[in-house]
């Protein structure tokens, strides 16, 4: 494993480097927006990224507080199956889609949350799963911020305004606060159990968003905003690099979760052994 | 009953940690049922932790409890009566106010009666029993750290528990009603049940206790049935 | 004296009688909380003193994070009493559900903050001279999901704040973000009422469906906060 992170870094830079030409150099410019255009493919690939970290820690969070229990434990894993199964199914059977919507998406996404789902559950153990939900919430933040600011970047210059309160941002803000408020509580809780309050609250978080996202659709449907970023077809070679740019933003997450993740064990094997040591070696009495 | 020499409460390797503080190192134990056991240590020695790990308010951090033949510790609370430092009662409300309200918290019905005048005989009782006036109509803010102790007591014995965890009942007691609770909980055993008492006042145990139960830095040192003079180290 | 293995019922009904009548012999929450939400009331129409016409678009979002900051303080000392003497450890060792618990506090909660709204609504309808163009009735359904949406939340998180160093100050910082739909629901419900140009049912649908997906949420994860040591 530790070779791999050295080659890791290296495909990290390469791709990084890579995409930044790409990026600021080789893509075409937009027509109407003009070279500022070029900050969506921060913009975008940062989004996608904060919300996968996000979706693990969701994912986490359940096992932390399903695993330990079995009944929970069986009941969840066939829930898991069953919304893989019943999304292969909705791709093919509901017609039609709402706008803009691929069948093979929507399977694809049924069953990707099924998969990291059982690939968590296998590779992580239970306390390691909160060592990874920690993890995956301080990244996710930092990605979150990035977004959060480079989306007024680009709209002010394009269309005049520092912020707007469409769907994708306002959803978006609205998940910073939730996993901010999280890492707040995991700093300020004194219990011996801070994994479990936070799992907890990761858990209304994961069910506060899609509620979020809908109350601004029915808002915005009631008083149109102005929609930054705008939907539509996109350019292929702007496509190419967009992908690009995400791969390079999946590799960096993958590097610095994976620096955390091994600071958080070693930090957590260094206080039981330190409890150990407190155990076995004789106390003076006070 | 009280011949009746099962183990009511097994403790196997538990250990409690907070952080790097160990409170219980590996406390292996056996208890009987229909005995009086003191628990005698320093501060720190981990007795109060004890006490709450078989009342099923902290989980050991390794090792297995079992109450009463069952390690799930929920099953059985019903059966358990709990007595902490600090009172556990409403300042705000009367002595029955508290005892009628706890009462329900055990499913227990017939101690709600509103009707002041007609006398609630389980939660009377009771508090007779400590020495306390069930008429008394003062908010529990106003009792002396003593009557609190007492009213405390009480509230454990409401759901006429087993296994009573009493934790430090003789503080700021005066001696005649110390004595007097001592009276009683040497009844309650005779009834049949398990009583476990931490305290500092040992000598008020004396003839009383069944076993005398030394505790230091989270382990049982010692156990004997007479109290000596000097604690072994 | 009866006594059964089985779980005790009606816990949910004695513990909110309990904390009625504590809160109705001492008062002195109950008042402080009262002169604050008139206070609030007071400084917000200092603050936007609108017209009678504009008064109806901004209402309904006025009013609510008037409600909000009362409702704040309100759960702030939900656990208060209990606390004094850790009383809740007497609780955890009786065989309650730890969901009648809940319940009971949120019921004693909503309550509270519904007496507290009821106090602050006829001051700013006079201080905003406001009428409802819409149907009025629909308010009441409003009030009573959008308050229940913030007291169930604002419930398990004040119990979750026990657990934690400035409790006070991280019942708001993990109740807002979480509220934020509800919130949304309650002022567009509000100002469509008043205004009457659109319709609120899609704004009480929301609520509801809120409502429902939080309390069942608080429901099966309380016993988890409750225990946390």
């Amino acid at each position: 494993m530790k070779r791999v992170f050295p080659i890791l870094a290296l495909l990290t830079a390469v791709l990084l480097s890579c995409a930044l030409y790409e990026a600021l150099v080789a893509a075409p410019t937009e027509q109407t927006m003009g070279n500022v255009q070029r900050i969506f493919y921060y913009h975008v690939p940062s989004a996608w990224t904060a919300f996968l970290l996000f979706f693990i820690n969701f994912v986490c969070s359940i096992q932390y507080l399903v695993r330990p229990n079995p009944v929970a434990d069986k009941l969840t894993n066939w829930t898991v199956i069953a919304i893989g199964i019943a999304a292969c199914i909705a791709a093919f059977v509901i017609r039609p889609l709402p706008e803009g919507i691929e069948p093979s998406s929507v399977a694809t996404t049924g069953l990707a949350i099924a998969g990291f789902y059982f690939l968590i559950r296998k590779c992580f153990s239970q306390p390691r799963t909160d060592a990874l939900a920690v993890v995956t919430a301080e990244v996710g933040v930092v990605f979150c911020t990035v977004v959060l600011v480079t989306g007024p970047l680009w709209a002010r210059p394009v269309w005049g305004i520092w912020w707007t309160w469409d769907v994708r941002l306002t959803s978006t803000l609205v998940l910073w606060l939730i996993y901010v408020s999280y890492l707040m509580l995991r700093r300020f809780s004194t219990s011996g159990q801070t994994p479990v309050l936070a799992a907890a609250l990761a858990v209304f978080g994961a069910l506060d968003v899609p509620l979020v996202y809908f109350s601004i659709w029915i808002f915005r449907t009631q008083h149109p905003q102005p929609v930054i970023g705008g939907g539509g077809s996109i350019d292929p070679r702007m496509l190419h690099v967009l992908l690009i740019n995400w791969l390079a933003f999946l590799c960096f997450a993958a590097l610095v979760c994976w620096s955390r993740y091994r600071l958080e064990i070693l930090q957590r094997e260094v206080e039981e052994t330190q409890a150990l040591e407190a155990l076995l070696e004789p106390r003076s009495s006070r | 009953m009280h011949l009746d020499a099962s183990p009511v409460v097994t403790l196997t390797s538990v250990f409690k940690q907070f952080g790097r503080f160990a409170a219980l190192r590996g406390v292996t134990a056996e208890f009987t049922s229909g005995r009086l056991y003191a628990i005698l240590g320093d501060n720190g020695a981990g007795k109060t932790t004890l006490l709450r790990v078989l009342a099923g308010l902290a989980q050991p951090t390794r090792g297995t409890v079992s109450i009463l033949g069952t390690t799930k510790l929920r099953s059985v609370c019903h059966e358990l009566g709990y007595m902490a430092h600090p009172s556990l009662l409403y300042d705000e409300m009367s002595g029955m106010e508290n005892l009628r309200y706890f009462a329900r918290l055990y499913g227990i019905s017939d101690l709600t009666n509103n009707d002041p005048t007609q006398k609630d005989e389980g939660g009377a009782a009771n508090m007779t029993a400590v020495g306390l006036d069930p008429a008394l109509a003062r908010p529990v803010a106003q009792y002396s750290q003593g009557m609190r102790q007492r009213l405390s007591l009480a509230r454990a014995l409401l759901n006429d528990p087993k296994l009573l965890l009493l934790d430090e009942p003789f503080s700021n007691v005066d001696s005649g009603s110390a004595r007097e609770m001592v009276l009683l909980l040497s009844r309650l055993r005779s009834a049949g049940k398990t009583i476990f008492v931490v305290t500092h006042q040992a000598l008020l145990l004396e003839g009383t206790a069944d076993e005398f139960v030394w505790m230091e830095a989270g382990q049982i040192t010692n156990r004997a049935r007479e109290l000596r003079p000097v604690e072994t180290r | 004296m009866s006594k059964s293995s089985a779980v005790p019922s009606g816990v949910t009904g004695a513990t909110l009688a309990k904390d009625l009548r504590l809160e109705w012999r001492s008062k002195d929450a109950l008042n402080s909380m009262l002169f604050f939400s008139l206070l609030v009331v007071v400084v917000f129409s200092f603050s936007f003193d609108p017209n009678a016409e504009e008064s109806r678009q901004i209402a309904g979002g006025l009013v609510w994070v008037a409600f909000l900051f009362a409702a704040v303080v309100a759960l702030n000392q939900t656990w208060a009493r209990e606390l004094r003497n850790h009383v809740l450890d007497a609780y955890r060792v009786s065989p309650a559900p730890a969901n009648s618990l809940f319940l009971a506090k949120a019921s004693g909660n909503f309550i509270f903050v519904a007496v507290l709204e009821i106090l602050m609504t006829p001051l700013f309808i006079m201080f905003y001279k406001l009428r409802a163009l819409g149907p009025a009735w629909q308010l009441i359904p409003v009030a009573a999901l959008g308050t229940w949406a913030l007291v169930v939340n604002g419930t398990f998180f004040a119990a979750m704040s026990l657990r934690t160093r400035s409790r006070e100050i991280m019942l708001p910082l993990l109740l807002f973000p979480v509220s934020i739909p509800a919130l949304l629901a309650m002022v567009n419900a509000t100002t469509a009422i008043l205004t009457g140009e659109l319709s609120a049912k899609f704004w009480i649908v929301l609520l509801s469906t809120y409502d429902v997906v939080f309390t069942i949420a608080c429901l099966l994860l309380f016993e988890l906060v409750l225990n946390a040591e």
